[in-house]
């Protein structure tokens, strides 16, 4: 292959620059992206596993529509429909006057997309908690409220932390798709680079190793929670080994 | 007895010898590798209308498809072979420089714009198209120039020519225009028209294509003076310097005889897009003679 490499892109001006925002860019949308995830995710889980009928039918909507439709077209359907179906004054605000609408909607749509598969993690994780630890809270007469606080979430929290380490390390990788809105986040940056000097692979290869390093650093983050947090003799107490 | 085979191995290896020097004068490595595979393979994309694109048959159509077939046939006779297949290649804007750069695509037939940084890993033909950035605006708008655009907002194509050039315009003269990056030219026109923004900005080709699309022509114009210069070619291997000056004594001969000005009514005209007095010039200029 007739391809020159020239490594040294990446540490020449502004190149590098344009990598380090891409990164703070990434880092800004998944980490508040995460905060609504976790937020609506609780909310709704909790909710899903209330055995009220009417809450039930609410979250299950929820969860099909944002759970089934493809990240791209959610962003997408925010970005431009959401704005023309609202009435006129609303629709412009969101398209005019809102500072950064994009990145805005960028956060908002993956918060929501992500939020939808935590609250299927919370709500299982509700159900994995042994049954008669909802009676016994309930039986020492504590609110359901109160329950929920202080018995049943705290047990589910810790059962679901494994596979929410995945929801996170996904929000991070899932925030490319920003980049088809206009956020000019990591990977966009990292087409800029190729699109200006042609030295794609040098680029798209920084990137690569920024986003195994985000990744490796949540996972080990995460470890560490699991393990600050396990409760012996409980079916999250042991400490697993795994990836 | 001992003497006949040697003779025969001396004036074998002068033989050799002397193709190899013949061949050196009449080859490349683009040219050895379309001889030994019997194909030459054309890169083409799929929506780069009308320059290079896929017609309801799944067809690969065009300007540059066009010019790119008689390439095809000169090449077929100037390494005499009978017969020459011709392979399409479907590429897109991130693939096809890596792709004429290491061989998959002997050349990429679309609309590349020739630039000094894409030189350092491949190699342009002749221009055979000139475009220039202008804005696409609603005919209504009232906005004809870039300082028109002051406090209101523009579409550009994220990680495009256009979209840096118009960002320095813009810095230049101190303007208060909001940038939306948008991913492709489809998403520049919804932008346009729902109103998210005041005018979309690329290649003028691209926005007449776009214009003559929309549901009403009418309600939209191309305005501006051109805020850039860009001059298209095909794209080659690197250091294929045989291949290269078949591709452009392609270009040339078709320029002389006039039928690259009868392909681009083919393809122009349908769009509303007339033959501009800087194309016809470069035309002139590409027809040298044989």
């Amino acid at each position: 292959m007739n391809y020159s490499w020239n490594w040294s892109v990446l540490v020449q001006d502004p190149y590098a620059q344009w990598l380090v925002w891409g990164l703070a860019m990434t880092m800004t949308i998944s980490v508040a992206a995460l905060a609504i995830a976790l937020v609506v995710g609780t909310g709704v889980g909790v909710l899903h596993s209330s055995h009220n009928r009417v809450a039930g039918v609410m979250t299950g909507i929820y969860v099909s529509v944002f759970r089934n439709v493809p990240l791209l077209l959610q962003m997408f359907l925010w970005f431009f429909v959401v704005p023309e179906i609202l009435p006129g004054g609303a629709g412009r605000w969101l398209k005019r006057d809102l500072p950064h609408p994009e990145i805005v909607t960028a956060i908002v749509a993956l918060g929501l997309f992500t939020g939808s598969r935590i609250a299927v993690q919370v709500s299982a994780g509700i159900d994995a908690v042994p049954r008669g630890q909802r009676a016994a809270a309930r039986a020492t007469g504590l609110s359901a409220w109160q329950a929920y606080r202080f018995v049943l979430l705290p047990q589910a929290v810790r059962i679901i932390i494994p596979p929410l380490t995945s929801e996170i390390l996904t929000i991070f990788k899932n925030s490319s798709i920003a980049l088809t809105i206009g956020v000019y986040e990591l990977t966009a940056q990292t087409q800029q680079i190729q699109s200006i000097t042609y030295q794609g692979f040098e680029a798209f290869t920084a990137a690569t190793v920024i986003y195994v390093a985000i990744a490796l650093a949540v996972t080990l983050m995460m470890r560490r929670v699991e393990n600050w947090t396990a409760l012996p003799g409980t079916i999250s107490g042991g400490v697993h080994v795994r990836f | 007895m001992n003497i006949r085979p040697r003779a025969v191995l001396g004036a074998f290896v002068i033989c050799m010898l002397s193709a190899s020097w013949a061949e050196a004068q009449s080859s490349d490595g683009v040219i050895d590798r379309i001889r030994s595979r019997g194909a030459i393979s054309i890169g083409y994309r799929d929506s780069s209308i009308p320059f290079s694109y896929v017609d309801a048959q799944g067809k690969p159509q065009g300007y540059s498809n066009d010019i790119c077939l008689e390439v095809a046939q000169t090449v077929k006779s100037a390494i005499g072979l009978t017969d020459l297949q011709i392979k399409m290649v479907p590429v897109n804007l991130q693939n096809r420089i890596p792709l004429v750069a290491n061989g998959t695509v002997d050349i990429s037939c679309e609309s590349a714009v020739n630039t000094i940084a894409r030189q350092s890993q491949v190699d342009f033909s002749y221009p055979f198209f000139i475009s220039q950035t202008r804005l696409l605006v609603k005919s209504k708008s009232g906005i004809v120039e870039l300082k028109d655009l002051d406090g209101k907002a523009i579409a550009l194509p994220i990680n495009s020519v256009p979209e840096r050039l118009i960002k320095s315009l813009i810095e230049k003269d101190k303007l208060n225009v909001r940038v939306v990056a948008v991913k492709d030219n489809a998403e520049g026109f919804l932008a346009l028209s729902t109103d998210r923004v005041d005018a979309f900005s690329t290649d003028d080709i691209l926005l007449f294509g776009l214009r003559s699309k929309a549901p009403t022509p009418s309600d939209y114009s191309v305005v501006g003076a051109p805020l850039s210069y860009d001059s298209y070619g095909l794209l080659v291997q690197k250091n294929s310097t045989v291949f290269l000056s078949l591709v452009n004594a392609t270009l040339s001969r078709m320029a002389r005889d006039g039928r690259l000005q009868k392909l681009y009514e083919k393809w122009f005209v349908p769009i509303d897009v007339p033959l501009s007095p800087v194309l016809a010039t470069v035309l002139k200029i590409i027809a040298i003679p044989e």
